[in-house]
């Protein structure tokens, strides 16, 4: 007999080793999430997936599946603290979404979308952070990034190389750029990369490729992200 | 109807984007004006706020007459409302915020590409600029958010028909825009 654990009240199997965010996914339900990505070594920063698990908080995407959990996910206190987190995000960084190119196509601002979130709440720092356009094909806007370490991983694991890290901490934390003079264009980052597409946010871009596709007709003007993130991640785990 | 539902409107720093589409409600403003009637509004030019059910306020906080506004409709309207991206966060405007005001002010009035007649305005009946600008709910209370850069006329008609009816407004996915 399988494994199960048990989330919202249904039965859900697992096999030993997946994350309670990995099981979740293989049977169709939606853990919101950002710093996680099935093809990456899980992160457990922005604490979107945050579940209860036998009455603690967990993050799913770290946490293993294991024998008899009894697992609170999709309920109104869960939901009202990941709009909180998701406010955090929105005032800790400059998140101008109209004049975004990413708008539309965005998943903090979709996940905000599905979280209802009508105002970020608390005041805003309105940070100074920079632009590097500096690159002839990408361009990194800091204003924008949720420090996910998504594109740190994918250099490293998918690229082979090591173009980008995460330094500092708290309000000083910051994404490097691993080149002599710190900018990208010296760097061996190259448009083809992983590193360069996986962005959730508007922070690293694709120069020249912004408006292809016009707002209003983009992925989340549509569709949920619960339902676009199951489709796209059953697949990266092979179901 | 004897008691109409009282509504008043500004644009703070806003470009009235967000009232050009409160009036893309259409003809849907005739069902609104048998039961609404509007207060200090551009729609109006009545000069002060009066006693009124509903403020709708859109544009952030740029400069010492948009502060003096905003409190005046604070204390004036049972329920606020922040309309549109730039009461809500600070909006385009707010891309100031993390240059000092004084490099701005050069820049624009003093060293700026084609400045003829370089200086920094200080007629006194100009309002002072405050050193950033601020989404309204850094400086009141607001009851209510209609995000969208500008909220689209539905939004508009939703919010209003569900207060009109009584009912604790919502919007449901497909109006939740930030752009
Ligand atoms: S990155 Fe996303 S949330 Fe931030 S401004 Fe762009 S679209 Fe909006
Ligand atoms: S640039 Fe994008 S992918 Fe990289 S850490 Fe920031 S938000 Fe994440
Ligand atoms: S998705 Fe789990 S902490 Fe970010």
């Amino acid at each position: 007999m399988s494994k199960t654990i048990n989330i919202d009240g249904k039965d859900i199997p697992f096999t030993e080793g997946q994350t309670i965010i990995e099981a979740a996914t293989d049977a169709g339900v939606y853990v919101p999430h950002l710093c996680h990505n099935p093809d990456y070594t899980p992160h457990g920063s922005c604490k979107l997936c945050t579940v209860k698990v036998n009455g603690r908080n967990c993050s799913a995407c770290t946490f293993p599946a294991m024998e008899g959990q009894e697992i609170m996910n999709n309920t109104q206190e869960l939901n009202n603290d990941r709009q909180k987190i998701t406010q955090m995000l929105f005032v800790e960084g400059n998140h101008f979404c109209p004049s975004c190119e990413k708008t539309g196509n965005c998943e903090l601002q979709a996940v905000a979308y599905s979280l209802n979130m009508l105002d970020n709440h608390f005041p805003h720092f309105f940070s100074n952070r920079e632009l590097d356009a500096s690159h002839p094909d990408i361009l990194i806007d800091h204003n924008r990034c949720i420090f996910c370490n998504l594109c740190v991983r994918a250099s490293q694991e998918t690229d082979g190389k090591n173009v980008f890290a995460l330094s500092g901490r708290g309000i000083n934390k910051k994404l490097i750029i691993n080149s002599a003079s710190g900018q990208l264009k010296d760097s061996n980052i190259s448009v083809q990369d992983k590193a360069a597409h996986i962005c959730p946010t508007g922070a690293i871009l694709i120069k020249r490729t912004g408006y292809f596709v016009p707002i209003g007709e983009r992925i989340y003007d549509k569709q949920r992200i619960d339902q676009v993130s199951l489709n796209k991640e059953k697949k990266q785990l092979g179901k | 109807m004897a008691n109409k539902i009282r509504i008043a409107t500004t644009s703070l720093g806003g470009c009235f984007g967000c009232h050009m589409s409160f009036l893309d409600i259409d003809e849907h403003i005739l069902e609104l004006a048998e039961v609404v009637e509007f207060d200090r509004s551009p729609f109006t030019d009545i000069e002060h706020c009066s006693n009124s059910d509903i403020g709708l306020i859109e544009g952030g906080v740029c400069n010492s007459e948009n502060v003096h506004v905003l409190r005046e409709f604070r204390k004036n309207c049972k329920i606020l409302v922040a309309v549109g991206a730039c009461a809500i966060n600070g909006g385009l405007p707010a891309m100031r915020n993390h240059i000092p005001l004084e490099e701005c002010l050069n820049e624009s009035y003093r060293d700026g590409i084609g400045v003829e007649n370089a200086q920094i305005p200080n007629d006194p009946e100009l309002p002072l600029l405050l050193d950033k600008v601020y989404p309204i709910h850094e400086l009141v209370k607001v009851d209510y958010y209609l995000p969208g850069c500008p909220p689209s006329a539905d939004v508009f008609w939703k919010f209003l028909t569900d207060l009109i009816a009584g009912q604790e407004p919502s919007l449901p996915y497909d109006l939740v825009h930030y752009d």
